[in-house]
């Protein structure tokens, strides 16, 4: 019975089973069909014409978003770069390092490196060297233990002069084999799936015995950059709605065609490319910039100390604020614009001053569209990478910049996915938040 | 309930003025008193500047020249929280993230009153409009009614000495809007609440009110008692806008005492009442109430101006007949009969003889 009262009941139908009346318990149509199965009938065709219709973005989404998305996630705990090699040109894999991997599965973490295990790695280093992969599977322990790629690509030039015993020879090469450190991380990186680029994400890593532990303070950057993006954006999004606010109550109580051309101007930004926006804050903010030049030239500043207002957290600041305004003005607009004027007349009539009826009566009615604009703004700002790549200078870049980093300059794929995943799973968590204390069904988004 | 329209001038707007954009008058030099405890509806057609006037008296709109006075105070520069002035709005303007009782509870709130005491006069209030059981609902779950009756129960709550209603039952159907209408005037009067109301309907105007401004042209045509208003009208745009009106356009021929000659278009001669025709030869829109024409024979008066004239449609209406005649080269002379047992139903194409007594006849203005 529960699940007859959630098909959206087509009346048509309806009114002949009641007609026909109900048989054994279960409502018929006139000519004796059950009522649900006549119903879904019915209803079939205009649900594929409807799919039919949203099939071409649903297409569009998965490819170029669901998909990208679920591999991204996939990336952050899944690299096979000391597991497997793939040609480029003909696709083949093959598995490599095969018989280190049996052999760390034969013998626990921290046992200490023995011949059979030195054979192993030379076994797999000549397997890398014949596809020539010594570099990319050294690259993969390098993400964990820096300086070991070079030592793969030598050992991959000089296997075939080894002579046993390998340990020794291997040592010789380089004493740097002999690393428990080294010997860790392949041991981590024999295995596809993996948490260590999480791990490596909130400045973890596994020591010697495979216990998680705080990397060395120097090197601790992605939690503080977290906090710094997190705070960050906090700010611009306050920013935005102390000054949206006035803009979008005033657009939205003037004459349509005065509010018209004041809203043309809180567009304009959009229709100019993100990088001239930015530029232009440079050419304002820099220390021989607009505002500098104007403020000494007024004498409010002397020429020695000239404020730094670009490439720091204050450009970063500025800039954001102002290409973010926008999505800050229209939720609000729209969220004011159907207020009724006589609410507040209605208030001020009822004996509250101004500033009450602003407060419990104007207010709170436009809390839906604070909330969607505050979400909005937050979640941008959170991703947000060319303009603090631009402004930020060393102390004004975000996580994504980061991100960014990993992505184009290390390579280190793997490690900005998962930094990546993070960021999602934070702004999600902060979605859900906002759906428990205002409910997504308040959320005005124009 | 009779007020004495003495005017001790509880409400004074004296040479009021008001133009939005400094070229025209949207109120042309008001002036009118409304007495304490009096029911004054400002009826009118829309942009006649009655609803204006009510936002001046709320203090929502400011008055360009002249003054407005409460209570014998001018008000001019008070601002509108501190008039203590109850207002209902024709959308209600129940606050929408409110329940129906911090509705209520909103005026007295900011006026500072302690809590038990709100309670307590939040409950009387909504027991005043019979809805005391819907004080924990949202203004989205009633009905417009029950809304309407909140707003009024909201607008009285703090107990102001003056209520301002702008259209308050523009959005009900009619049978709401009659049952509505009773109770405003009675509670008013129960009361003893000043009450401004500004409508565009004139049924509301004479059903409720002690007297009623008729607002045109940023100028108050008449201000008169509903009966008064709709029996002796001063000048043809009253005699228009309040009921239905036969208009017979003629000129001046004769004027004896209390009583003048017009002869119309087409010839037709006959005494009429001169309200501001004043001398031969002035152009008048004699002013004929449908249900002051008889055409039954037997009920045509003595002394009554009898003439001819066509049915061109037969109307039944149920309680009246309705019937339009061409008499005197018109053809939208209404008559309006009541149904009795001998009263004669008309055939389109009927020719008949018609009457009305002169002084149901007003010779107005052209």
């Amino acid at each position: 019975m529960s699940d007859r009262n959630e098909i959206p009941v087509d009346p048509h139908v309806a009114v002949v089973a009641t007609a026909t009346g109900v048989i054994d318990g279960d409502l018929t149509t006139a000519d004796g069909r059950p009522l649900k199965k006549a119903l879904q009938s019915a209803n079939a065709v205009r649900r594929r014409r409807a799919f039919y219709l949203v099939a071409p973005l649903l297409v569009f989404i998965l490819v170029t978003f669901i998909f990208p998305i679920g591999q991204m996630l996939h990336r952050s705990f899944y690299n096979e770069g000391f597991t497997v090699h793939e040609d480029v040109t003909t696709g083949v894999r093959t598995p490599i390092m095969t018989d280190l991997t049996a052999w760390f599965e034969a013998h626990p973490r921290g046992t200490e490196p023995d011949e059979a295990a030195f054979v192993a790695l030379r076994n797999g280093i000549a397997q890398l060297d014949e596809l020539k992969a010594a570099g990319s599977a050294g690259t993969r322990i390098n993400y964990i233990r820096s300086g070991s790629r070079s030592m793969f690509t030598k050992a991959g030039r000089k296997w075939d002069k080894m002579e046993p015993p390998y340990k020794e020879a291997f040592l010789e090469l380089d004493e740097e084999w002999g690393d428990p450190e080294l010997w860790s991380a392949m041991r981590s990186a024999s295995h596809s799936y993996t948490l260590d680029f999480y791990l490596a994400a909130v400045d973890l890593a596994r020591d010697v015995e495979g216990q998680v532990v705080a990397v060395d303070v120097k090197r601790q950057v992605y939690v503080k950059l977290f906090i710094r993006t997190l705070i960050l954006s906090v700010l611009i999004t306050f920013l935005t709605f102390i000054l949206a606010y006035p803009i979008a109550h005033l657009l939205a109580t003037l004459p349509l065609r005065y509010s018209n051309l004041l809203m043309i101007f809180v567009l304009l930004p959009f229709w100019t490319s993100l990088l001239v926006r930015t530029t232009s804050w440079m050419v304002l903010l820099q220390s021989q910039g607009v505002v500098n030049d104007a403020l000494v030239a007024t004498g409010l500043l002397s020429d020695e100390n000239r404020l730094q207002m670009m490439y720091n957290q204050i450009g970063t600041v500025v800039a954001m604020t102002h290409i973010l305004l926008p999505f800050m003005v229209l939720p609000l607009y729209s969220v004011m614009r159907p207020i009724d004027p006589s609410y507040v007349r209605a208030a001020r009539s009822l004996g509250a001053t101004s500033w009450t009826a602003f407060r419990r009566i104007y207010f709170p009615q436009t809390v839906p569209g604070i909330g969607a604009g505050a979400l909005l703004v937050f979640i941008l700002a959170v991703g947000y990478y060319i303009t603090p790549a631009l402004v930020g200078g060393a102390d004004g870049q975000l996580i994504s910049n980061l991100i960014a980093f990993h992505m184009q300059k290390s390579l280190n794929w793997s490690l900005a996915a998962a930094l990546a995943s993070i960021l999602l799973a934070g702004v999600l968590v902060l979605y859900w938040l906002y759906d428990k204390l205002v409910g997504i069904d308040n959320l005005k988004l124009g | 309930m009779t007020i004495d329209n003495s005017n001790d001038g509880f409400v004074v707007f004296d040479h009021v003025q008001k133009s939005y954009d400094g070229e025209t008058l949207v109120v042309k030099d008001l002036n009118l008193s409304i007495g304490k405890g009096e029911f004054l509806t400002m009826l009118g057609p829309s942009g006649s500047g009655k609803t204006t006037c009510l936002m001046m008296l709320a203090g929502f709109e400011t008055a360009t020249h002249g003054e407005i006075l409460l209570g014998g105070k001018p008000i001019n520069d008070i601002p509108p929280h501190k008039r203590g002035i109850g207002m209902v709005f024709q959308n209600y303007a129940l606050f929408p993230h409110m329940t129906v009782g911090e509705n209520l509870s909103f005026p007295l709130e900011v006026r500072g009153i302690s809590k038990s005491e709100r309670e307590a006069k939040v409950q009387r209030a909504l027991e005043m409009v019979q809805m005391g059981d819907f004080i924990t609902r949202r203004p989205a779950q009633l009905s417009g009614g029950q809304q309407q009756r909140i707003a009024l129960a909201r607008a009285l709550v703090f107990e102001p000495g003056l209520v301002l209603m702008d259209e308050p039952l523009g959005a009900l159907d009619k049978q709401l809007r009659e049952q509505m209408q009773f109770e405003i005037t009675r509670l008013a009067h129960e009361l003893g609440i000043t009450t401004v109301y500004v409508t565009h309907d004139q049924t509301e105007a004479l059903t409720m009110s002690d007297r009623v401004a008729v607002f045109d042209d940023g100028r108050i045509q008449q201000l008169a008692p509903p009966a008064v208003l709709y029996e002796e009208p001063e000048n043809s745009f009253v005699a228009q806008f309040i009921g239905e009106n036969n208009t017979l356009v003629g000129e001046v021929v004769e004027m004896k005492e209390d009583c003048c000659v017009v002869r119309l278009e087409d010839g037709e001669v006959f005494d009429a009442k001169p309200v501001n025709v004043h001398k031969v030869g002035d152009k008048t829109k004699v002013s004929i109430r449908p249900e002051r024409v008889e055409y039954n024979k037997d009920r045509i008066p003595e002394g009554a101006h009898t003439l001819q004239a066509e049915v061109l449609e037969f109307i039944y209406m149920g309680d009246i007949f309705r019937t339009r005649l061409r008499v005197a080269g018109k053809d939208d002379f209404i008559v309006k009969t009541r149904n009795a047992p001998d009263q004669v139903r008309l055939k389109p194409g009927e020719k008949i003889e018609i009457g009305w007594l002169p002084r149901d006849c007003r010779a107005l203005d052209a």
